[in-house]
This record gives structure tokens, C-alpha cells and sequence, in this order.
């Protein structure tokens, strides 16, 4: 962590004069659970990218990829899972309620600690 | 350069908020409100002032779009009493914490239950640790000027902290009385045009308040407060100097009377002191060497400058028109801060506090004469027979 400021230093009553510096903030260490890939092959439509509330959603925009979660800072709130129509098409496919860490689903909600990648 | 009016107290702050022309004012009008809105409503509808006046569903929500406006960059006064001060509570709080310099005009009345609309400190005494600035004023007169001095106080630099004026529900807010009202152009030159600092509506610079402040900050960001806080007491004088200098005022930290001679003296804030002056001519008369003492600020409370002006003293009665329930002998606010300042500062005068007028209870020139005969005795004897006493309740 960056070395703390005394109170003379700062500006008052916690203002933040830089826009956009909530990056800085790992929210990821608050994650109890968290996205995966599972075996379904994702198609790119970027319907996870567009609802994540963390913006935790990495994609390669020169090839139009989805390309993995940002850790530092997802919370793990899985609507990416929810969101996603790959999960949506496997889980009516399997014609019965598959657990949210199912390996043939696209994005998975795997329970830290308990991650095999 | 000025003109008398037969003004209430609400209709002097009205007059003075007219004169500033704040940008915003928000305000619920309901009862416990004052008619200052009411006043203040009629110079918005006749085009008399520039303010966006908000109509808001609650006294909370009042305060909320005061916050909200100041931290756009808006001037900001709003007005409220009573109850309507506890429901703004939560945001009281964050209005000294967000250092918004709002000015707001409270009219001094009882808390509810049983319910009662009359004059008692109870509501400012409730938000005496808020972080505001906190001035009292003896008549309609006094609260006109300490409105206009407010703006200068919360929004200077070293200061940037919301401050509430008060006066006596009733007594003052509703008796009419001669004001001198100021020429508007020297009320306007006077609090000049608001620099806030950072503006949220400065869209050059985005930035954010209010946010997320933990273990890490949040303790330093009350330093800052406190810094604020040290700083308001020069201000608040050199302030009044400006005002009293281009107004023939003579403003300071509180107000003196018969004191520098006394043996024993009264220390009373609001509409009270104006009685009690009544009663020191009339025992002057008599040879009585008594004297008054009537506080202006009482946040930052200025512990040293009290302690100067009474330490002479053979005895002290503070009047306080609240209790703070369970408090050290369940005495009044105002004693137990003085108490705590004498001792403070080493000077042992004997003092002794009196609670009055709860719930708009009349305080007669023969109880506040019967005070000072008390502190004759007690100058006498140098003993305080009764530390508390609650005057004229019915045993
Ligand atoms: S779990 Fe929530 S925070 Fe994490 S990537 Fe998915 S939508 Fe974003
Ligand atoms: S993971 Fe799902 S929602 Fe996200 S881009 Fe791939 S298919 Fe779309």
C-alpha cells in the first residue's frame, strides 16, 4: 500500500480530485466467489463486458475477444454467469438446473479456495 | 446607507437573505418551519432575488439538497426550528463533514414529547457536536446581522463550515421589533460573491465527494474539521470587526454587560439577556454590583476569552434553557462547557446553573432577579448551596 498522508496533506473532507482513480481500489479481496471458464465456447457477445458492475470484464478490443476476468477487482457477484446466453443455451440444453459451477457452462461461479485452473 | 423596519425576527432573516440572494435555498414549510421561508418565498415569487428555491418533502431532504447544492458551488442558506432540525439530523452531520458552507437560520424551540412548539435550546443544543458553527442572537436585530456575518464566517478559506444562527422561538421570531435594515448594495458588497473550492460543477475538473472514507482517512478528514474549527474563532472576529467597522456594530466572541466592575454575574444566551439587562439597571440601582454576560459563539466555544472576562467574579449563574439529561447532575450544556473551561484554566469562581423556560416557559425580571440575589449569597458565603436548580418548576 502506498505510504498513508497526514491530514495537512490531503484534500478536506475526502474529496477525490482525481476522476477515475477508484481503479487503484482492489475491490477483489472482498471476492468470496469467482468467475472461471468452463468448456462451453464463449462467442464474443460481450453481454457479460456490458453488465459487469466492476468494469472486470478484460477483452481484447482490437479483436473483439472476451478474454478473461480482472481478479484485482471483480467481486464476484456473478452476473456475468447470469448474463450470459452461452450459459443460458447450455443450462435449457441439459434440460435440468445445472449448479452455477458446472464445468460445460461458459462463465462459472466457483467458490474461492476451491478454483482447479 | 440604512432605514428602520418594524420586522419579527423570521421577517429580519428573511430581509437578510434577500439582501445576500444565496443561489439555492431549501426548505420544507411546515410547522415546526418558521416564516422566514414564508417571507422568503413571497421575494422569489415578486422576483426580488436570482434563488432557486426548493420546495423539498422534508426537512431531511431540505438538508440533503443544501449538501447537494453547496457542493455544486452554491451559495446555500436554508432555515428550519424544532423538530424539523432533528429530522435534517443525519445530514447535519454530513453538511459539517462535507465542508459546506451553508447558512442556516434556526429559530430556538422545545423537542417533542410532550409536543410543544415554544422556545427552548433543546434543538441547537442537539447539534452541538455537528461540527456547525453555532451564533446566538439576543433580538430580531442581532439575527439579522449574524445571518449576513455567517456567510463571510463558513465561507472563508480557513473556515469552510456551515453555520447556524439562532434566536428565541416566539420571543423573537414573532415579537416585531425596530431593525435597522442595511442598504441592499452594502449588504452585497459586504458578503461579496462566493469562491467555492471545489465546485463539482467545474466539469473541467471532475471529482468526487462523499465517498467510501475508512480507517485509513476518515480519522484525518476530523482533524481537518477541527482545524477548521480553531480557525473559525479569528475569523468569526475579524468578521465582525469588518462589519462592526462598516455597520457601527460592536460584535465580538459575546457580549458584555456591566461586567468588568461586577461581583457576581449571569451568563445567558438569546431573548433572556435582553431581560436580564432590564435587571441589572434596576439592581445597579440599588448599588448591586451584578453584570451579564451574553455568549454569541457558542461553537468553536471560546473556553479562554469566557474564562478571561469572569474570572474577576465572586460568583456565576449560568441560565440554560435545556438540560442535558444525565449529564453531570443533570445540569444544562452551557454550565457544564463553562464548568469545564474554569476549571480548565485553574480559576475556581463559585458557579452554580439554573435551567428555565423548557417548553416556552415565561422567565419573569423577579426570577432573574432572585438568581442574582442567590449569588449575592453566594459571593457572601463563597459556598454554592445548590449546584442545579431548575427555576420556577411547580414542586
Ligand atoms: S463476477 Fe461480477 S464482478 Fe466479477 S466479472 Fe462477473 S459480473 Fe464482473
Ligand atoms: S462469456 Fe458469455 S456473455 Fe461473455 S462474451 Fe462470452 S458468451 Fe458473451
Amino acid at each position: 500500500m502506498a505510504q498513508l498522508k497526514g491530514w495537512k496533506e490531503i484534500p478536506i473532507a475526502g474529496i477525490i480530485l482525481e476522476a477515475g482513480n477508484a481503479v487503484e481500489y482492489r475491490t477483489g479481496g472482498w471476492r468470496a466467489f469467482r468467475p472461471v471458464r468452463g468448456e462451453a465456447e464463449c462467442i464474443h457477445c460481450f453481454q457479460c463486458w456490458l453488465f459487469c458492475p466492476d468494469s472486470s470484464i478484460l477483452v481484447d478490443a482490437e479483436n473483439e475477444k472476451m478474454i478473461g476476468f480482472d481478479l484485482d477487482h471483480c467481486k464476484g457477484c456473478g452476473i456475468c454467469a447470469r448474463v450470459c446466453p452461452v450459459n443460458e443455451k447450455v443450462i435449457r440444453n441439459a434440460g435440468t438446473k445445472l449448479a452455477r459451477d458446472d464445468a460445460r457452462l461458459c462463465i462459472r461461479i466457483v467458490e474461492e479456495g476451491r478454483v482447479k485452473e | 446607507m440604512s432605514r428602520f423596519e418594524a420586522l419579527t425576527g423570521d421577517n429580519a432573516v428573511a430581509m437578510a437573505m434577500r439582501q445576500v440572494n444565496p443561489d439555492v435555498v431549501a426548505a420544507y414549510p411546515i410547522t415546526p418551519q418558521t416564516e422566514t421561508v414564508e417571507f422568503f418565498a413571497e421575494y422569489v415569487a415578486d422576483g426580488l432575488v436570482n434563488t432557486e428555491f426548493i420546495c423539498v418533502e422534508s426537512e431531511h431532504s431540505a438538508m440533503s439538497a443544501c449538501v447537494g447544492a453547496s457542493a455544486a458551488g452554491a451559495r446555500v442558506m436554508t432555515a428550519t426550528s424544532s423538530q424539523g432540525l432533528a429530522l435534517m439530523w443525519e445530514i447535519v452531520y454530513i453538511a459539517a463533514s462535507n465542508r459546506c458552507p451553508i447558512v442556516m437560520s434556526l429559530v430556538n424551540r422545545a423537542l417533542s414529547a410532550p409536543i410543544n412548539i415554544h422556545c427552548d435550546h433543546s434543538d441547537i443544543m442537539g447539534m452541538r457536536d455537528s461540527g456547525w458553527i453555532v451564533l446566538f442572537s439576543e433580538n430580531a436585530q442581532e439575527a439579522y446581522d449574524n445571518i449576513i456575518q455567517a456567510v463571510r464566517i463558513g465561507e472563508h478559506p480557513d473556515v469552510l463550515l456551515p453555520v447556524v444562527v439562532c434566536q428565541d422561538g416566539f420571543v423573537t421570531s414573532h415579537g416585531m421589533e425596530r431593525v435597522e435594515v442595511f442598504d441592499d448594495e452594502a449588504v452585497k458588497e459586504f458578503v461579496g460573491t462566493y469562491k467555492p473550492r471545489y465546485p463539482l460543477l467545474d466539469i473541467e475538473h471532475p471529482k468526487t465527494l462523499g465517498a467510501l472514507d475508512f480507517y485509513d482517512y476518515y480519522y484525518e478528514h476530523k482533524r481537518q474539521q477541527v482545524q477548521a474549527m480553531e480557525n473559525a474563532t479569528g475569523v468569526i472576529l475579524a468578521v465582525a470587526e469588518e462589519f462592526n467597522r462598516k455597520f457601527n456594530r460592536n460584535y465580538g466572541l459575546f457580549e458584555t454587560y456591566c461586567l468588568d466592575d461586577a461581583e457576581v454575574a449571569i451568563v445567558v444566551a438569546n431573548s433572556t439577556a435582553g431581560t436580564a439587562k432590564v435587571v441589572v439597571d434596576r439592581l445597579r440601582g440599588e448599588g448591586l454590583k451584578v453584570g451579564l454576560l451574553k455568549p454569541r459563539v457558542f461553537r468553536p466555544f471560546p473556553a479562554r476569552e469566557l474564562v478571561e472576562a469572569l474570572k474577576h467574579l465572586k460568583a456565576i449563574a449560568v441560565m440554560d434553557r435545556s438540560i442535558s439529561f444525565g449529564a453531570m447532575n443533570n445540569a444544562g450544556p452551557l454550565f457544564l462547557e463553562l464548568v469545564a473551561a474554569l476549571a480548565l484554566h485553574g480559576v475556581r469562581v463559585p458557579i452554580a446553573d439554573y435551567v428555565f423556560g423548557l417548553g416556552g416557559r415565561d422567565i419573569l425580571p423577579r426570577e432573574i432577579e432572585s438568581v442574582y440575589r442567590d449569588l449575592l449569597r453566594v459571593a457572601e458565603s463563597g459556598r454554592v448551596e445548590r449546584l442545579v436548580t431548575y427555576l420556577s418548576v411547580r414542586e
